[in-house]
């Protein structure tokens, strides 16, 4: 029996460690799909939050020196929605690593040519992160829209053509034991595009936005309480570790930008030193799975 | 000379991950005292990859050798489950189990407590600069700085936080540095334990040198008889995997931690 009274007690707050991820929402809620499990229910027609200028990212970048930033995400919507896409990443990889989220669909050759010189100019890593969410257009195209399976992986196939490992991240939307199989799938599928080393991620899905109609809302236990947190490591809490840059401010992490009341502030260096309040029950779903969202788990313990 | 934290020095080999390769070890001692180092500075991880662990030991138990803790030490002499690398890839997790179950089930006792008791960083001086030797980085001891997922204004910051001129790590097993303005540096000083995915067979350590501030690094490379450690790592049942590695310095696992630039660089 749920104890209900957990979802009375009033949320916890994180602190940040360290600023080791700056996203930045760089289309905002603008995306050229409508997938059906988006949690911030991005789509054409989204004009919620709206697009970043090249400017407002170079004044987070120069921020973001002083602050120590270890990586850099760039994220919506879908990023190439964006006209300065890449003349942000050209900023950013003059300072560090950058990682793009895209659904893989607007890659034409030109620019995929141009985004390999990028990543060959620069001493850091241009990551490509290509969400595919099955191993079949049937259950893909169910979710992100029909003829998305075989555009996202025309994608993959020109950047790895122009020297990229793309990752593949895909939601999680089978039962456990069925993981090897589909990745095993998904391996086969990709190296019908020519990639034969594929860098696969597995997401679990966020239970909000239009995720929440397709499947299930968040249950009223399910959310962050401060006894939860005693005895847990905090840095696996994105907030403890990462700030969101949007057209409209400063947030805490990219599951809550469409999130009314979770903007901290105007500048990222006052926005990194606010503490976040768990309020939202996404942050369950992160409390739960550690912070999903970088490329790599950024190890456990003796932090501090 | 004999080893002591908080003396100064003018010229110390750095060695990075051992992974179990005592061959690669002597030699690698060997090399350094011929080029006149003053100490040896081992950054840990002492275990893992290679066989027989225990033949690391007696090679440490020098007056001119420190060691510090790294994370498979901190797990192989607590006892935990795993390395703590981190790893979410399931075939990486495989191998990663195999050789810390391997590594762990043939770890002496007493050797388990000798590594519980390194220290986890030391601080010594170089010249004139003030060096901070650690495994991952000053901050988190399982923490991978590699060359193009590390900003040097990161790298300023952790030079200001932990009050070091130059900070020396691994745990990454690719050795680089980073050079940072008023002759700061940070030193990955790559593994001994494996070769660094790039094709050769030889493996890697640092010597840096100091005079005032001015600061030489020179990575080195190591020759040994891999072939031998192949054959010990098969009698020991240890995955082929690991011995191609050996034969061919192309990394064929652990490699869900690579960044897409040095994954990119190698062949898997």
């Amino acid at each position: 029996m749920p104890n209900l009274n957990l979802a009375l007690a009033a949320p916890p707050s994180v602190r940040l460690t360290a600023l080791d991820q700056l996203w930045f929402q760089v289309s905002g809620t603008v995306c050229n799909l409508r997938c059906h499990h988006c949690f911030i229910s991005c789509a054409p027609d989204n004009h919620s939050l709206w697009f970043m200028s090249r400017r407002q990212v170079r004044e987070a970048l120069a921020d973001s020196r002083e602050l120590g930033v270890k990586e850099y995400y760039f994220t919506g919507g879908e990023p190439f929605m964006n006209r300065d896409i890449e003349g942000m990443l050209e900023d950013t990889l003059t300072l560090g690593p950058a990682t793009v989220l895209t659904n893989g669909t607007l890659l034409p050759p030109r620019r995929v040519e141009g985004l390999g010189r990028l990543a060959e100019a620069s001493r850091y890593t241009l990551e490509m992160r290509v969400s595919i969410d099955g191993v079949t257009p049937e259950m893909n195209d169910a979710i992100r829209g029909a003829g998305t399976f075989d555009r996202a992986l025309e994608g993959v196939g020109r950047l790895v053509a122009a020297g990229f490992l793309p990752i593949i991240t895909t939601m999680q939307s089978w039962p456990d034991r069925e993981t090897d199989t589909i990745l095993a799938a998904f391996r086969e599928v990709l190296a019908g595009v020519g990639y034969a080393r594929p860098r696969l991620k597995v997401l679990p899905p966020l239970l909000m936005g239009a995720e929440a109609e397709r499947t299930r809302g968040y249950l009223p236990t399910e959310r962050v309480t401060a006894e939860m947190l005693e005895g847990y490591d905090v840095d696996q809490l994105l907030c403890s570790r990462a700030r969101l840059v949007t057209a409209d401010g400063v947030l805490p992490c990219p599951i809550l930008a469409d999130v009314p009341g979770s903007r901290l502030s105007t500048g990222l260096t006052e926005g990194a030193e606010l503490p976040v309040r768990l309020t939202e029950q996404a942050c369950y779903t992160c409390y739960l799975n550690g912070a999903i969202c970088a490329n790599m788990p950024s190890g456990t313990g003796d932090y501090g | 000379m004999r080893f002591e934290p908080g003396r100064e020095y003018s010229k110390v080999a750095v060695v990075g991950g051992i992974y179990s390769n005592y061959l690669a070890l002597e030699v690698c001692l060997a090399d350094a005292r011929h080029q006149g180092v003053e100490a040896v500075m081992c950054l840990g991880d002492l275990g893992a990859f290679g066989p027989h662990p225990d033949r690391v030991f007696p090679l440490l138990d020098a007056p001119d050798v420190s060691v510090i803790r790294g994370n498979y030490d901190d797990s192989i002499a607590r006892g935990l489950d795993d390395c703590q690398c981190g790893y979410t890839d399931p075939r990486d997790n495989h191998f990663a189990r195999l050789s810390y179950r391997y590594t762990f089930s043939n770890t002496a006792p007493a050797n388990r407590a000798w590594m519980a008791g390194l220290p986890g960083e030391h601080r010594f001086r170089l010249g004139e600069l003030d060096v901070l030797a650690c495994h991952g980085s000053p901050r988190q001891m399982n923490e991978f700085l590699w060359e193009s997922t590390t900003p040097m204004h990161f790298l300023e910051k952790l030079a200001r936080d932990h009050d070091a001129d130059v900070i020396l790590g691994t745990h990454t097993g690719i050795h680089w540095v980073g050079r940072l303005p008023g002759a700061r540096a940070y030193v990955n000083a790559g593994a001994l334990g494996r070769p660094a995915n790039d094709g050769r067979t030889e493996v890697w350590y640092a010597i840096l040198e100091a005079h005032g501030r001015d600061l030489d690094v020179s990575f080195r490379p190591v020759e040994y008889d891999y072939r031998r450690l192949g054959t010990e790592m098969a009698e020991e049942g240890l995955p082929e995997e690991f011995i191609e590695t050996l034969e061919t310095g192309w990394w064929t696992t652990c490699l869900e931690i690579l960044p897409g630039k040095e994954r990119a660089r190698g062949r898997f």
